[in-house]
């Protein structure tokens, strides 16, 4: 109990010290370049996948396979998390930081086994994001079936 | 010209994010979700897809694009096999990704330990 406060006393002045040096406008741009090169790497991957004999549709896909699974590569060797604390939205909301957040608690909560820890944690941050989005493809599809087509 | 594209489209909707994390005190959680469904609804409505065809990857790599592939996914799919389309479109069009960020996860958790903080 102790710990914990003290870490989150830690953590309040972690902040406090970073807010101040933290600009917005550095932040966006940062976030702007870092985000706008792993889209530039994605069109790199996508045109070489439609060059190489796949469909629009199936060179999308790997272009998606291959960023999650450079990003959960970068996860598990501690890179992404360091890249992401410089970059920001840049690397949190490409397909990269869905990936890394499928990854990182993975290996965080191993300790607490591979049901409850590994399978369970896995979804920490993609499960929300998973029953959102498919509540809102739901919601899409009832307006599209109903009266949109 | 379509890197160029894919690289001020992807960054502009990486700084919508980054502003939404300065200025809102939004979690990463929260602004991951928030674009998913933005861009299912975008998709929907069907704004998503000139942006895509505009961008490229500067449109899907976002996890905005996510949510535009459920949307899509889950409009061919009822074209294609009518009402049931609502529930089975928007996974089936997003399944490799979802299985992809599984299988490599679970992977890394076991060749990889948790850093020292």
């Amino acid at each position: 109990m102790k710990t914990n406060e003290e870490a989150k006393r830690k953590y309040e002045e972690m902040v406090k010290n970073a807010s101040p040096n933290s600009p917005i406008l550095k932040n966006c741009v940062i976030a702007f370049f870092s985000g706008g090169l792993i889209c530039t790497f994605g069109q790199f991957l996508l045109n070489f996948y439609q060059n190489n004999q796949f469909s629009a549709e199936d060179a999308a896909t790997l272009t998606s396979v291959t960023l999650i699974f450079i990003s959960s590569v970068l996860t598990a060797l501690g890179i992404y998390p360091k890249l992401g604390k410089h970059c920001g939205a840049g690397t949190i909301v490409p397909i990269t930081g869905f990936s890394n957040s499928v990854t990182s608690p993975a290996i965080e909560f191993k300790k607490e086994g591979m049901v409850l820890g590994v399978g369970a944690k896995m979804f920490l941050v993609a499960g929300p994001v998973l029953v959102y989005g498919i509540l809102a493809s739901m919601l899409v599809g009832v307006f599209y079936y109903f009266g949109g087509r | 010209m379509e890197y160029w594209n894919a690289f001020w489209v992807g960054g502009l909707i990486c700084v919508i994010g980054q502003i939404l994390i300065d200025k809102t005190k939004l979690t990463s959680a929260r602004i991951l979700v928030l674009f998913v469904v933005s861009g299912c609804i975008l998709g929907g409505i069907g704004i998503y897809e000139p942006i895509k065809e505009y961008a490229g990857a500067g449109a899907t790599v976002p996890l905005t694009g996510f949510g535009y592939l459920l949307s899509k996914g889950v409009k061919e799919e009822i074209d294609a096999v009518g009402a049931l389309g609502i529930l089975t479109g928007g996974l089936k069009a997003a399944a490799g990704g979802i299985s992809a960020a599984v299988l490599f996860a679970f992977f890394a958790s076991l060749l990889a330990n948790p850093k020292e903080k």
